[in-house]
């Protein structure tokens, strides 16, 4: 188990140096930087810009050396500071991915616990209303554009005003607020984009348990199990599902991948100040440590998933040994 | 009494499940082809895979199984819809996409207030009202019954090009001037929402088909050198393949998107958009096409071809890639929804299309000001298109998957 985790970690080192250097180099051969708009102003000096264009290593243009800039002070666990906001990065970055994990965390629970009952209700059930039903849905959630759910469940909140269009918690009388009210308040902040967030994948997972599930329940053991004059639970939940799950599991690690991914967007548009909005401010502005901090926690974060799905996969199925 | 019950739902459950299971199997021996996640499909599979298909081509069996499968072909007749549609887009819209009507922003659609029939209540040919602005600031509006104007016929207009090869000013429908028809509503500067979809098909729904064609042939080619050369070449593509796989796509998209700068015309824009999907598109590809060539380059007849003293490029374009062709239309076909979404989810981050030019992500932008999006919720039709046009897809992938499904190729 230890050598399995040391090993999977130490694979994963040569990926976030690949992915960390085209992020720098593609941000180092894209054309300005943030100077450009101080260069306008005629008030500082072009001295002062000069200085800061060496403070910065904005003056070199060859992607290896800026690249080792930035890599070596990161190292040290130093991802610099923001241009704009003028502190370091890390003070900014810290709590967007919390914010990013609230809500990833938040829709993975709400799709994995949906997908699973359903999927195995539909297996189960096959060709009744329930399973037409989970059809209508999946297919539904694989093909709807979160662009345009986002955009339909803002429209819901707006003319119901059941929800809240948008932010993550009500910015307004916060400070004012229990403890216990915040946490309701961010719940209900948070019930509109994890369903969108979380309905896409749902789907997915929905289908591949049914398949899993059909697929299960035809094998022999199931019929001897049945033989033997289990209970219909007992043959479902024990001796089907937990067979029937073991693909699945392979699938949480692409899931948060695609969570993480997919929130871009959702947040976005419900104006979630997570890492999605923040690399994409930090793109407009041009503000390049934001931008590299952040896409070096999403590639953590998506190793960690992975990492996280083996080490379930080696607790469901025992005939899986991490060494 | 209630060990009685408690034993009677013991004998009785495993039953019933006993009969569901059986059906299964039943269902899965007679009807192979039939993936068990597709209900839809119906008819007797199992006849495809039978003797008559002798002499019959794989393809033209793919087609027959293909036809019987309703939820297929619906996904395919809508696609053909949709992109007739986005080809003539010219000739069925009334206007140009960026015809501007200052006096008519956010005016609603129109497809509910077609009269058919007069105010004394005979049917008349389809007629739309005059529109009076009656509130400048709310964007409310009432019909002027005084002035009447029929929906008519190949009417002239706009210039427009089909296929850059056609020019022409004649509209399917249109009404006369001072009057206006917006069948889907109007935007910010008035501009006629059906006739934007129309063009935003053409952006949008393109994209999808060369995307995949690009992303494809790299993702094949990538494939078939890793799976046939082995080794080094195998080793370095396989890596490389497996970061763009880790890479978190959106946001990789945007950065990648940062690099080629602003103030572009909207044909670069539209070239950048393919160049950049299919960077990151073609690396799921490549991986399994990579794993069919493995075992595909073991055949005879590779080894014959090798023999006969031809090029490594010919044996894996002519003897070894034909084979993955089945499996590759499949998944092109599902990936198809990856690149019109990208192009939404770009130009609705302001980094894809731009204004004038219509694409249906660029229309959604509207929608994200939530005062127009509670007051002028028409502005989400590109949405609904962006929807079926999804839906389509997968459908027909789907449907493709199940067709090509080789155990039933008889």
């Amino acid at each position: 188990m230890r050598t399995f985790l040391i090993r999977r970690l130490l694979a994963a080192i040569p990926l976030l140096i690949a992915v960390t250097f085209i992020t720098n180099a593609m941000l180092v051969l894209s054309p300005g930087n943030y100077l450009d708009t101080i260069k306008l102003n005629p008030n500082i000096s072009p001295d002062y810009i000069a200085h800061l264009e060496r403070l910065y290593h904005l003056d070199s243009d060859n992607v290896f050396e800026r690249y080792w800039y930035w890599f070596w002070p990161a190292l040290r666990g130093d991802f610099g500071y923001s241009f704009l906001y003028n502190q370091p990065v890390w003070e900014m970055i810290g709590e967007r991915v919390a914010n990013t994990l609230l809500l990833t965390g938040s829709a993975l629970l709400f799709s994995w616990g949906l997908a699973i009952p359903l999927g195995v209700m539909a297996g189960v059930y096959r060709n009744r209303w329930i399973d037409k039903l989970c059809s209508f849905i999946s297919f539904f959630g694989l093909s709807i554009p979160s662009v345009f759910f986002s955009l339909l469940m803002i429209l819901f909140a707006a003319k119901t005003g059941w929800f809240p269009v948008g932010g993550i918690h009500n910015q307004a009388i916060w400070d004012l607020m229990t403890p216990w009210e915040k946490f309701t308040d961010s719940l209900h902040h948070l019930v509109l984009p994890t369903i969108v967030l979380g309905t896409i994948g749902m789907a997915q997972y929905m289908r591949q348990m049914r398949s899993e599930m059909i697929e299960t329940l035809s094998q022999d053991y199931i019929r001897t199990a049945r033989a033997k004059g289990l209970s219909r639970g007992r043959v479902v939940f024990r001796h089907a599902l937990l067979n029937a799950i073991n693909p699945l599991v392979t699938l949480f690690g692409f899931s948060l991948a695609y969570l993480l991914a997919g929130a871009l967007i959702t947040e976005f548009v419900f104006g979630w100040p997570g890492l999605g909005t923040t690399v994409y401010e930090a793109l407009r502005d041009e503000d390049e440590p934001v931008v590299m901090a952040a896409v070096t926690m999403l590639v953590l974060m998506l190793v960690i998933g992975n990492l996280i799905a083996d080490l379930l996969l080696a607790i469901i199925d025992p005939r899986i040994r991490l060494e | 009494m209630t060990e009685r019950l408690t034993r009677d739902k013991e004998t009785n459950a495993p039953d019933a499940i006993g009969r569901a299971a059986g059906e299964e199997r039943n269902l899965d021996e007679r009807n192979l082809s039939v993936a068990p996640d597709l209900p839809a499909v119906t008819g007797d599979e199992g006849a495809a895979a039978g003797p008559q298909n002798r002499g019959r081509s794989p393809s033209r069996i793919i087609w027959l199984k293909l036809r019987r499968n309703r939820t297929a072909m619906f996904g395919l007749y809508t696609l053909i819809v949709l992109y007739g549609a986005a080809i003539l887009a010219g000739f069925l819209s009334p206007y140009s996409y960026s015809t501007l009507t200052t006096d008519a922003p956010f005016h609603p659609p129109m497809l509910t207030t077609l009269r058919l029939f007069d105010e004394q209540g005979r049917l008349s040919r389809p007629f739309v009202y005059g529109i009076t602005a009656e509130d400048v600031q709310l964007k409310t509006y009432s019909e002027d019954l005084t002035r009447k104007y029929p929906i008519k016929f190949f009417v002239r207009g706009d210039e427009y090009h089909i296929l850059w090869l056609i020019r022409s000013d004649i509209h399917l429908f249109g009404v006369d001037r001072p009057g206006r028809i917006f069948l889907f509503g109007s935007d910010l500067q008035g501009r006629d929402i059906f006739s934007r979809v129309l063009y935003g098909a053409q952006v949008s729904l393109s994209i999808g088909i060369i995307g995949i064609i690009i992303s494809t042939v790299i993702g094949m080619l990538v494939g078939g050198a890793a799976g046939y050369f082995g080794g080094a070449i195998d080793f370095l593509l396989m890596r490389s393949v497996e970061v763009l796989l880790a890479l978190p796509s959106l946001y990789f998209i945007l950065i990648m998107r940062q690099m080629f700068g602003q103030g572009l015309s909207s044909t670069q824009v539209y070239l950048i958009i393919v160049i950049v999907l299919a960077f990151i598109g073609w690396a799921t590809q490549a991986r399994v096409i990579r794993g069919m060539v493995l075992s595909i380059k073991e055949h005879e007849y590779v080894i014959a071809a090798h023999a006969l003293g031809y090029t490594s490029f010919r044996i894996i374009v002519r003897h070894v890639l034909p084979n993955t062709l089945s499996f590759v239309i499949v998944t092109a076909t599902l990936s198809v929804p990856f690149y019109i979404l990208g192009e939404v989810a770009l130009s609705f981050l302001g980094a894809g299309i731009q204004e004038p030019e219509a694409s249906w992500g660029n229309m959604l932008i509207a929608a994200n000001t939530s005062r127009y999006l509670s007051d002028f919720p028409w502005v989400l039709t590109p949405g609904f298109f962006i929807f079926i046009a999804v839906m389509a897809w997968n459908f027909l992938g789907d449907g493709l998957r199940d067709a090509a499904d080789p155990r039933t190729l008889g």
